[in-house]
């Protein structure tokens, strides 16, 4: 987008230059200097209905991108109705105002507008990416889908029906299977992370349309909530006609809100084979409850995880793919969220080799709480930190990054901030990173694979207590 | 590296203003670009859109598994993954370290028809990128060896388990290009390849294929972004020019592809729920047909209102997905329409339930906003395609299909011209000319035992 422009123009004069002589290979050629990022200006306001909002201009193409974010998600969902937010969100496009769900869809489809709606475990949000000069006529659909939906009971049957199916499909893929029964082993039955955002049979099954309405009309507020708006704002009428739209969300007070308690580590290593009797591959999860996103140690995780698992050449990865050939390829995760999410180590490995690569995850894990090395830390940082100017170049990219500042109440300093603060990392803070947020003696190991073949050498390992499960278990 | 399937080309098309009623039409979209050939025969698009300082060199050789021979299938791709491995002034392994170092992202991916590769960087680093692309394409066997090959071939053996052998429904799609292409025709043999074959490939085989396929007079470079032409041409002479001249490379001539019965096939896989593949012969890639056929695909199947959802996942929830699309391709194409049945329900109801929706079009055009719906979708994705330059299906990458297809770098707007050119009839006879039922594959999915 233009307001992202930078002159890199003159970096290249030492290149025209150069390119009077020869190509010299003997070493690659040194890089110029680094690019700056710089950042679009973000127009902050806020409604009298108490709607944050913020525009960014940028006219590259004629689109705008909307994003409504509700600060509420599946973390918010009452105990025993795991699945409730992420159901609600669904069902906001399925009937709202006077328009049914196909009546709906026929609208923003026919203006060319993407109109969707998500959840996730920290809030939810209603999406708008439509054609600048289509902005007007599709604003009315997107606050009748936020504000005044109908929850009809049919449809939330339909849903229901759907999701229950989804369940029972994710049940067939050992890769969809590992990571929900890895999250239950680490969060138990109980804690709000341990069971997917999208809830299980038991609860998909009992909820009732009264309890969509209750969660909506509870959490879905504009004290509650902050507008994003990216584009061609101009050539879309300017923000009058956004204000207007808004303006008549009148929901008023503010929720009252319970954040998601500390995950308790559990003790010792606990390994988990859900059988899947034929399996090729052994999909693993190993790992433990992570950090919040409000971690003192962001920095430092975010460099750590890079070599650890989180690029190509990260040590997971190069291990067991490249190295070994055990797998197409390996990575870990900080899932960070409100509350403290999983960190997990994954791969999909040849089910002959699973054990052999259990002993490279462990060996990882090992050796990444040693000091790393300038060369590894130094990779680790430019990776992060000069691809950072390149992840606002579409208009949804730069909303989602948004959405991040807003969900995570970070603040509008971030975004400048950010190549530095990666940047200042030290192989010590790594190493203190590591050792507090990776311990091995506090680990689950889930494996979804075929429990005949691979059961002997897993437990030959003496990793911990072994306990088969069934697909059932794992995805209930 | 990862291989992937081609998309349903109307991902990647453009459309236009038939839909804006009323409104005003917008501005066209150009994407100005300079071109220009090497001695070597290496085909050069520059293309300046600096709205992030990001360059984006995607690289395309001419060559996919289309080119393989019987025996050495899934080759196209296991080469492909060789490409990161070292070159004659590349270490192993430093490819992609000196990449990340560098803030980049890159990656590569093999179908029937062609190979790709790209590098998006930062802008800063552009002639790191052309160092290493150069190096690969001029010096690859100076640092490839037997070791290298058997690395890659246990990579690409657990890509296969992974992306197929342990997928649910995964085996499927490979038995569909089966039965639709008759044997020796280079789309009847899977891109990522026989288990078997993937064990025979040996070092000769990459040195034979590098020489043949891997020459500069059979590729074609894109670098889109950040960039100045001046200086940016100078680059790529700098970099690119030395490097030899290939052979010329004949072009694939494949046997004829009819069906001329139906092709019935039941397979039995590791899933819950039976899934239902119905597959037609049609048009190849921006022939006669093709846009139309896209047309059909979203018609049927797009959206909550399209005819195929309505009725087997909305109103009778006989189905929990449904999926058509025209599935382009250089040397023709294939038609598919995808299912799974609800619990309790049969891929026979869901047939029952297509044909039913296929001969009501087969009778009567479309409504015009079903039409209209479709290309206004259909120019919204022509404008968000806009704003990448990088990755899969970025504009360098676009660039580099449209020069491949024949019709220059810039085809943007002959490829809208397509679309726009459709009316509610020609959706109605191409599904007449190309959906016959007497013609096609059907395939179903049936679990290996009751859940």
């Amino acid at each position: 987008m233009s307001s992202l422009r930078l002159a890199a123009l003159v970096l290249l004069f030492p290149a025209v230059l150069a390119a009077q002589q020869p190509a010299n290979r003997t070493q690659p050629p040194s890089l110029g200097p680094a690019v700056s990022l710089s950042l679009p200006r973000i127009e902050e306001r806020r409604l009298a209905n108490g709607l944050k909002v913020w525009l960014v201009e940028s006219s590259e193409v004629p689109l705008v991108q909307l994003n409504l974010v509700v600060h509420a998600g599946s973390g918010d969902d009452p105990e025993g109705e795991f699945g409730l937010a992420t159901l609600t969100a669904a069902m906001l496009d399925e009937g709202a105002g006077a328009r049914s769900a196909l009546e709906i869809a026929d609208a923003a489809e026919f203006l060319g507008a993407d109109l969707s709606t998500a959840s996730s475990f920290d809030a939810s949000a209603v999406r708008l990416n439509v054609p600048a000069r289509a902005l007007a006529d599709a604003l009315p659909i997107m606050l009748d889908v936020l504000a005044k939906p109908t929850f009809p009971a049919e449809e939330l049957e339909r849903l229901r029906q759907e999701r229950l199916t989804a369940l029972l499909q994710a049940r067939d893929d050992p890769a969809a299977v590992a990571t929900p029964a890895f999250t239950r082993v680490v969060y138990g039955n109980e804690h709000r992370y341990g069971t997917s955002a999208v809830g299980t049979t038991a609860t998909l099954t009992a909820f009732s349309t009264a309890q969509l309405r209750e969660f909506h009309a509870a959490m879905y507020r504009p004290s509650n909530a902050t507008l994003i708006v990216v584009g061609d704002i101009a050539g879309a009428g300017g923000f009058t006609p956004i204000e207007s739209a808004f303006a008549a969300w009148t929901a008023r007070g503010a929720p009252a809100k319970k954040p998601v308690a500390a995950a308790e580590m559990r003790d010792g290593v606990q390994v988990v084979i859900v059988d899947m009797p034929g399996a090729e591959q052994s999909q693993i999860r190993i790992g433990a409850v992570g950090v919040a996103r409000s971690a003192p140690d962001y920095f430092a995780l975010q460099v750590l995880n890079t070599v650890l698992g989180g690029s190509f050449t990260s040590r997971l990865n190069q291990n067991l793919r490249e190295e070994h050939g055990y797998a197409y390829g390996a990575s870990s995760r900080f899932d960070m969220r409100l509350s403290a999410g999983p960190f997990a180590a994954a791969a999909g490995v040849q089910t002959d080799k699973t054990a052999e690569s259990l002993t490279e995850f462990f060996n990882e894990l090992t050796a990444i709480r040693e000091p790393l090395d300038a060369d590894e830390l130094g990779k680790a940082k430019n990776f992060l930190a000069l691809r950072f100017p390149g992840s606002f170049e579409t208009i949804e990219d730069l909303a989602g990054r948004l959405e991040e500042l807003a969900v995570y109440d970070l603040p509008q300093r971030y975004f400048a901030d950010y190549m530095a603060n990666i940047s200042a990392v030290t192989a010590a803070e790594v190493q203190r990173a590591a050792e507090a947020h990776i311990r091995l003696d506090d680990l689950a190991v889930v494996i979804a694979g075929d429990a005949d073949r691979i059961g002997p050498a897993v437990r030959a390992l003496e990793l911990g207590p072994v306990r088969v499960i069934g697909v059932e278990e794992a995805v209930p | 590296m990862p291989h992937v399937r081609p998309l349903a080309s109307l991902v990647l098309a453009t459309g236009c203003a038939l839909a804006a009623g009323a409104q005003p039409s917008q501005a066209p979209l150009e994407v100005p670009f300079r071109q220009f050939e090497l001695e070597n025969g290496l085909n050069v698009i520059l293309h300046r859109d600096a709205s992030v300082p990001v360059v984006a060199v995607n690289v395309w050789y001419h060559v996919g598994s289309a080119n393989e021979r019987e025996g050495r299938t899934g080759f196209a791709h296991l080469f492909e993954h060789l490409m990161f491995e070292g070159s004659r002034n590349v270490p192993e392994g430093a490819f992609d370290t000196l990449l990340e170092a560098a803030g980049g992202n890159n990656n590569g991916s093999t179908t029937s028809d062609r190979t790709n590769y790209f590098i998006d960087i930062p802008a800063n680093a552009l002639e790191l990128a052309l160092f290493l692309e150069s190096d690969r394409m001029g010096y690859l066997l100076d640092a490839t060896s037997p070791t290298l090959v058997d690395g890659q071939r246990d990579v690409v053996k657990n890509e296969r388990r992974q992306s197929y052998e342990n997928r649910p429904y995964g085996m499927a799609e490979l038995t569909l290009d089966e039965r639709l292409w008759p044997a020796g025709h280079p789309y009847h043999w899977p891109t990522i390849g026989y288990m078997e074959d993937l064990t025979a490939a040996s070092y000769q085989d990459v040195v034979d294929f590098f020489k043949l396929y891997y020459a500069p007079n059979n590729a074609s470079l894109v670098i889109a972004g950040d960039i100045d032409y001046d200086a940016t041409q100078a680059l790529v002479e700098k970099w690119f020019t030395e490097i030899p001249r290939g052979a010329d490379v004949a072009p694939v001539a494949p046997p004829a592809a009819q069906l001329t019965h139906v092709e019935r096939v039941t397979m039995k896989d590791r899933v819950r729920l039976p899934r239902l593949y119905l597959a037609w012969l049609t048009p190849r890639h921006f022939g006669p047909g093709d846009a139309a056929l896209d047309l059909v695909a979203s018609v049927l199947a797009d959206g909550k209102n399209s005819r195929l959802y309505k009725r087997l996942v909305y109103d009778m929830q006989i189905a929990q997905d449904v999926t058509a699309y025209q599935a382009s391709a250089a040397l023709g194409s294939s038609f598919q329409i995808v299912a799974t049945a609800r619990p309790g329900h049969t891929a026979a109801e869901l047939q029952a339930a297509i044909d039913e929706e296929i001969e009501r079009l087969k009778r009567e055009p479309p409504d015009t906003r079903e039409v209209e719906r479709a290309l206004n979708q259909i120019e919204a994705s022509f404008y968000r395609q806009m704003e990448s330059v990088g990755g899969f299906g970025g504009k360098a990458d676009q660039l580099n299909a449209y020069f491949t297809a024949g019709g220059g770098p810039d085809f943007f707007a002959e490829d809208l011209a397509r679309y726009e050119a459709l009316s509610p009839s020609d959706v109605q006879s191409a599904a007449l000319q190309w959906l016959p039922p007497a013609r096609r594959v059907e395939l179903v999915v049936e679990p290996e035992s009751a859940p």
